[in-house]
């Protein structure tokens, strides 16, 4: 169990972290979630006491982690990989870790052998690839065989055997009673992994509910309509019975009617149409309007790249729809911030 | 609260554990000796040719040790690794994360160090005294000579301050490149240029090396006015690494890993 309250983070004048009050509870996988520099990693470096907050504490099971005797057997933490001297062996990183707490030797070649390590136990970690380093990260954060368990993005660099590893390996420990704590910045990722979902932007907390209540909430189907005559598809729609919502550049995005039912209606009445498209919010896109306000660096749109451009590869882009008339030099805004940019527009 | 003693052994195994250690301390010591003994030998051909003044202040002991001027600089780079090794690979937060307790940490990490120093320091200090009396010959000190033993067992003294002083400056600065950048110059150029130009001598002389060198004379140079003798100098020298290990010790524990 981990309580923060009221953590608050200064780097000089500039807010990193602001007020976050929440509890990560034992027993299940509790995913972190922000957009990059929403503050992720310095609460997470506050939890271990790297980095003293400005106010607001944190405690482990109760205590302040000075307090813990032999820490590593509390709490074990993935901070980043590559953290390691280069020119170290694995098997001797992790044994200077496991004397400091004094954990039994024999546990440093348990847990290189629980995350794969082993072959390569003698080898400096200079010539390990970003997955290898990845592993070494977790095979400490596991030397002493922690209730609590903190991982900041540990998918990075893995390939996709690894990243189903380290899946199971969060839920499996999650089953055993462990608090789990995992920090992304891709909701797709948190949608497979966690039961709890903690969000923030910009160093506040946005969000602090379980997955099934965000999936519920935020996973609504529509569908988006463009009509030339705009006014007397309305006036169909609403002859119907049926709700419809202006949602400017002349679409309109109905709820709960199904696509054909819509078509024919338009049909009926000889409408044109520009479009008819189900569209279904996905868990990235609801992610991306709860943080939209505070993503710090923003894709802008009307540059000549596309706006995901110089974001991770692994971002998903919403699906947008595939505009039968889309008028040129009207350009949507998409991808991240989209929905901020078109407020302020 | 972390037990000293895991938290020594944990340390002791970081200091082996890489290759840093066995190059720099073994540059240390090759280069004090080599150079100490060539010096010997220079010295030792070129006596009979030397003024007189330079004859009569001649300090055998002393002359073994000129190696260490360019040796303390391995000793330095050591002391710098040391402590800024885990700034420049982030290995200090899971250094910290296991031993939260900053000071503990900190004290073990220069124990071992320290220790290990001292060590290398005072085999180094005695090989180039033995090997360099050998190269003198006839000019040669001996070990129960008048303060010759305190001048040599000083020779590793040095060696170890100097070390220690280098580790409290790395934890002060963290950067590996800024530390050396800063103590190299210092000690091989800055420190000389202040203690030979006369106008600077006064202040020179209370620099950590050249007030600690001063354990290793036996012989008092002609016209010395140095206002300290052999264990004030290193007294100074202390004071200087004191100072310095507070500056470390203060910020290591305010500051943000």
């Amino acid at each position: 169990m981990i309580e923060l309250v009221g953590l608050t983070k200064y780097y000089g004048d500039k807010l990193a972290v602001d007020h976050l009050t929440f509890t990560v509870r034992p027993g299940i996988v509790t995913g972190f979630l922000g957009p990059n520099g929403a503050g992720k990693s310095t609460t997470m470096r506050m939890m271990l006491d790297l980095d003293n907050p400005t106010s607001g504490t944190v405690r482990i099971d109760g205590k302040h982690y000075r307090q813990l005797q032999d820490p590593l057997t509390y709490i074990g933490a993935l901070l980043e990989a590559k953290a390691v001297h280069g020119g170290r062996s694995a098997a001797n990183h992790l044994l200077c870790l496991a004397q400091s707490n004094g954990i039994a030797r024999s546990r440093v070649a348990e847990v290189l052998d629980m995350v794969g390590l082993s072959t390569v136990a003698k080898k400096r970690s200079k010539g390990f690839s970003l997955g290898m380093a990845q592993r070494l990260g977790i095979a400490a954060a596991l030397l002493g065989d922690p209730q609590v368990l903190l991982f900041d993005e540990p998918v990075n660099g893995l390939d996709p055997e690894g990243i189903h590893w380290i899946r199971n390996l969060m839920k499996n420990l999650a089953a055993q009673g462990r608090t789990v704590f995992v920090s992304s910045h891709l909701m797709s990722e948190m949608a497979l992994t966690a039961d709890h979902l903690v969000v923030i932007g910009q160093g506040r907390l946005m969000a602090d509910t379980s997955m099934k209540d965000f999936i519920h909430q935020n996973s609504r189907s529509y569908v988006r309509m463009r009509s030339p005559e705009q006014q007397r598809l309305l006036d169909v729609l609403h002859t119907a019975g049926i709700n419809a919502v202006a949602v400017g550049n002349g679409s309109l995005e109905i709820d709960g009617v199904p696509a054909d039912r819509l078509g024919e209606l338009a049909a009926e009445h000889r409408l044109a149409l520009h479009e008819l498209s189900p569209q279904q919010a996905s868990l990235e896109e609801a992610f991306m309007q709860l943080t939209a306000e505070s993503v710090e660096y923003h894709a802008h749109d009307g540059d000549p790249v596309p706006a995901q451009a110089g974001l991770s590869p692994h971002t998903r882009t919403p699906a947008e729809p595939q505009s039968a008339g889309a008028a040129p030099g009207e350009p949507q805004p998409t991808g991240w911030g989209a929905d901020w940019q078109r407020k302020r527009s | 609260m972390a037990a000293v003693g895991q938290v020594i052994r944990s340390e002791w195994t970081k200091i082996r554990s890489v290759r840093s250690t066995v190059w720099t301390l073994g540059i240390a010591v090759v280069v004090t000796v080599v150079l100490g003994v060539l010096i010997c030998t220079l010295a030792s051909n070129d006596f009979d040719s030397m003024p007189v003044r330079d004859r009569l202040s001649f300090d055998a002991t002393n002359i073994s040790f000129a190696g260490m001027g360019l040796g303390q600089l391995a000793m330095i780079v050591f002391g710098v690794l040391v402590v800024s090794n885990e700034y420049s690979t982030g290995m200090i937060r899971a250094s910290l994360a296991a031993v939260p307790q900053r000071g503990t940490f900190l004290f073990c990490k220069l124990l071992v160090a320290t220790a290990l120093v001292f060590a290398v320091g005072l085999v180094t200090s005695f090989l180039t005294f033995f090997a360099g009396q050998a190269a003198l010959g006839d000019l040669r000190a001996y070990i129960g000579d008048p303060g010759v033993l305190r001048a040599v067992i000083g020779g590793g003294l040095y060696m170890t301050l100097i070390a220690l002083f280098s580790m409290a400056v790395a934890t002060m600065l963290r950067s590996p490149m800024l530390s050396l950048g800063i103590l190299m110059p210092f000690f091989f150029l800055i420190s000389n240029i202040l203690g030979n130009v006369s106008a600077t001598r006064k202040l020179g002389r209370f620099l950590p090396d050249q007030a600690g060198s001063k354990i290793m004379q036996v012989v008092a140079r002609t016209n010395d006015d140095v206002p300290y003798g052999p264990w004030g100098g290193l007294g100074i020298m202390i004071a200087w690494t004191a100072a310095a290990l507070i500056g470390g010790y203060v910020l290591l524990k305010k500051r943000d890993a």
